[in-house]
């Protein structure tokens, strides 16, 4: 018996869950796993391209930040993914899987579309915008809270029911676009109110996206200060680490699932506000392009800090800015840029599993 | 460490997949740069223009892919370097499309073009950030009312190109009706369109109108998928129409679901855009297209000579904007070439016209007067009369086609698009 024992063959190495880790550790094996991510997309591109692969960065970098218009794109690009990553935030924070954003989004779009298309002749510009604001967030805001109201009432599965949102949202607008289409039938809205600019958001200091990156600045804030500081953010903290501690505090879990998923569609609704009446002038099942489901990413991996989500979105905004870049300039198919995007994106969420665990390597056997 | 083992797995298959790609890739790559150092020669006052192309889609998109192809034909023939074209692919009708103009006016272009028509009117803002710049958009109805120096439209009398198709459609159904394969009355044409566009509406009138006067029994059932790419919807509709009795399909969306369908159907073919003889060689027949590469060409001269551009142009089978692939002998009837040739002669010498009011009704009558809404605006005023002569005068009050009627014979099954 005791012969056996000893023979079970100790593995090369396993794998355990650490207790904790240092900070400056964990941002070291981050670094680690961006330079691997470079190294092996580098290879890949060099493959490809038989480029050198520095000259490959610095097209990538020339790409996101090479002028300042493209510095623009890219701070506005950022600041419409941080807006959506922000907004399933608190959701998320409380375990409410929230996969309808995009529909969320395309909702408040909509509406704002909608409000232009239709007031757009009648009303001054100030009361205009008053009520695409307020039909923007409401529509947002009614597309998160429905699938909310059914888990809180009858227990549905919360992801499924957000996914299916989604596709409701596609298809009105798609209704909504043919019905609003010019010229007849073409499927397109065209630019809303092209000469008259009736319900744009207004240009301050001849920048268009200046506006649109103060506000989504201004919403992390907010709901930075919500999640930490508030007792509605401890609330949202409570459920999401159990259900039954929040009902054993006497926290109304029903109450807080419904009222948080208002504020995650609330803010959604606004992006496409700020998508639509800021920059787009116009709809389309394009205008969130897929935003809400990359937000989901971007709001893991900031661990739903809504400060730390300005560099993951970053991040990610940057990677997809200089991949298509990269196909332009070598003049590749737009999958590539995908590739690259892919690799690395699989190094830096793969980085975290070995934050979460350690590697142990067998000991050398003294003889 | 199972858990391990199998990441690691992935990560290497996915490794040889991208490698496998890779090497792909790379060989059409090089058979491009081949063809041009073999052009070069010819090059003499052509450094001054530089070209920007945004496609909606990319190569997988027929659409897309004819657009790629006249830009590259025409790069060949003027003997262009590869940094004198530049092709953005994948560019959404978005406020995308207008980052995408500033950027190529950016980085020096001085010819920007765009391939789909909603790409229209950030097109327009881009032409008023940079007057400098000739921006010519493909398919588009702004220009000639909006008569901007540096903005301009084209599109081609596809509608001949399409009459020409369906004439080779008629010829196949003739067969199959003299064959005992169908009766007269089941000779039914099945038709996928993206909208019901006035584009749509005239291409697949002008195509049942060639199909009626070859074999005058045909009808024709249209169903929409709201959607210019939508590789499943085409695919299920055409698969619908062909259940539904259909014998003969054609289409105007832009992937190959049709064609698809009709190749594992075994149910004859008209493509649209470029030959799909290759995924389909047992059903394709022909294919109209517009070839890009005339007007491509006269916008670039244009600009190297300095000289203006019409607001709209609008090409044709005599400057060979309209095209006809090689029709496929394995799939088309007898003669299929002939009655083709004959009926470009007649159209180029103006014998037949192909909206000839004497050829088809709405609602029972013949038409001697119509109202076309041919002055784009948002509540679709009718403007202008196109009726003249005893034909409707398509593509010559504004490139883009303005032929919406709905003619006896055609049933559109869902217009809900």
């Amino acid at each position: 018996m005791a012969d056996t024992e000893h023979k079970v063959k100790e593995p090369l190495f396993h794998i355990a869950k650490r207790s904790s880790i240092v900070w400056w550790k964990a941002w070291l094996i981050r670094l680690g796993a961006i330079l691997l991510a470079l190294i092996v997309s580098g290879l890949v591109s060099f493959l490809l391209t038989k480029e050198n692969p520095l000259r490959i960065y610095a097209v990538m970098i020339d790409g996101a930040f090479g002028t300042k218009r493209r510095l623009w794109s890219l701070g506005q690009n950022i600041a419409m993914l941080l807006c959506v990553s922000v907004a399933v935030a608190p959701a998320f924070k409380m375990k409410f899987w929230n996969i309808g954003a995009e529909g969320q989004v395309l909702a408040g779009g909509l509406a704002s579309a909608a409000c232009m298309i239709l007031l757009g002749d009648s009303l001054p510009n100030p009361v205009l915008l008053l009520i695409m604001i307020v039909a923007s967030i409401g529509a947002g805001a009614l597309w998160g809270v429905i699938p909310a109201i059914f888990k809180a009432r009858w227990n549905t599965n919360e992801t499924l029911f957000t996914l299916m949102m989604n596709y409701i949202a596609i298809q009105l607008v798609s209704f909504f676009v043919y019905k609003f289409s010019v010229p007849k039938g073409s499927g397109q809205v065209g630019i809303i109110n092209r000469t008259s600019h009736a319900g744009w958001l207004p240009v301050y200091f001849d920048m268009e996206y200046l506006l649109n990156i103060v506000v989504v600045l201004m919403i992390t804030f907010v709901v930075y200060v919500y999640l930490n500081q508030t007792k509605h953010g401890y609330e949202i903290s409570v459920v999401g680490e159990s259900e039954n501690t929040a009902r054993y505090v006497g926290i109304s879990v029903k109450k807080v699932i419904i009222r948080t998923m208002l504020v995650s569609g609330a803010i959604c609704g606004m992006a496409g506000l700020l998508l639509v009446a800021g920059t787009d002038h116009t709809i389309s099942r394009d205008t969130a392009s897929g935003r809400g489901f990359t937000a989901i990413m971007v709001a893991w991996m900031a661990k739903f800090n809504p400060f730390f989500m300005i560099l993951t979105s970053f991040l990610i905004v940057f990677l997809e800015k200089g991949a298509t870049e990269i196909s332009t300039e070598f003049g590749l198919n737009e999958s590539f840029s995908e590739i690259i995007t892919g690799i690395i994106l699989f190094f830096i969420i793969g980085c975290e599993f070995f934050i979460q665990y350690s590697v142990k390597f067998r000991k050398k056997e003294v003889a | 460490m199972k858990k391990f083992l199998s990441r690691l797995t992935t990560f290497l298959l996915v490794a040889t997949l991208v490698l496998g790609c890779m090497t792909g890739c790379n060989s059409s790559e090089k058979d491009t740069s081949k063809g041009d150092t073999a052009n070069t020669s010819n090059s003499s006052n052509t450094k001054n223009v530089k070209i920007g192309l945004i496609c909606l889609h990319d190569e997988n998109s027929t659409y897309d892919l004819n657009f790629i192809n006249s830009i590259e034909t025409v790069k060949k023939n003027l003997g262009l370097s590869d940094d004198q074209v530049i092709i953005k692919k994948n560019i959404p009708e978005s406020n995308e499309c207008r980052e995408a103009a500033y950027d190529l006016a950016d980085r020096g272009c001085n010819i920007i073009l765009a391939d789909s028509f909603g790409h229209e009117p950030y097109i327009l803002e881009a032409a008023a950030k940079y007057p400098n710049v000739q921006f010519c958009h493909s398919t588009g109805t702004l220009a000639h009312t909006e008569k901007k120096s540096n903005f301009h439209d084209a599109f081609a009398s596809i509608y001949e190109g399409r009459y020409l198709a369906g004439i080779a459609a008629g010829m196949k159904l003739n067969e199959m009706i003299n064959n005992g394969k169908i009766t007269a009355d089941q000779a039914v044409i099945g038709y996928i369109g993206a909208y019901t566009y006035a584009e749509v509406i005239s291409g697949y009138t002008s195509f049942f109108l060639g199909a009626r006067s070859v074999c005058p029994s045909a009808t024709m059932k249209v169903q929409f998928t709201g959607s210019w790419y939508d590789e499943t919807a085409e695919k299920e509709a055409a698969n619908k129409l062909i259940s539904d009795g259909c014998v003969l399909i054609s289409q105007h969306a832009d992937s190959m679901g049709a064609p698809t369908a009709c190749e594992n159907a075994g149910v004859p073919n008209i493509s649209y855009n470029g030959s799909t003889q290759d995924a389909c060689p047992n059903t394709f027949i022909v294919s109209s297209r517009i070839d890009w590469a005339p007007y491509y060409e006269y916008v670039i001269k244009s600009v190297m000579e300095g000289k203006e551009m019409a607001y709209d142009y609008v090409g044709s089978l005599a400057d060979g904007s309209v095209k006809l692939t090689a029709v496929n002998t394995n799939a088309a009837a007898a003669g299929t070439q002939e009655a083709i040739d004959k009926a470009i002669e007649d159209l180029k010498a103006g014998k037949i016209h192909v909206f000839d009011t004497n050829n088809f009704t709405v609602g029972g009558s013949k038409l001697d007067s119509y109202l076309a809404d041919v002055d784009t605006d948002d509540n679709y005023t009718p403007d202008t009369e196109v009726i003249k002569d005893g034909y409707f005068h398509e593509s010559e009050y504004r490139s883009a086609p303005y032929f919406d009627l709905r003619i006896d014979g055609i049933t559109t099954l869902n217009e809900m698009y």
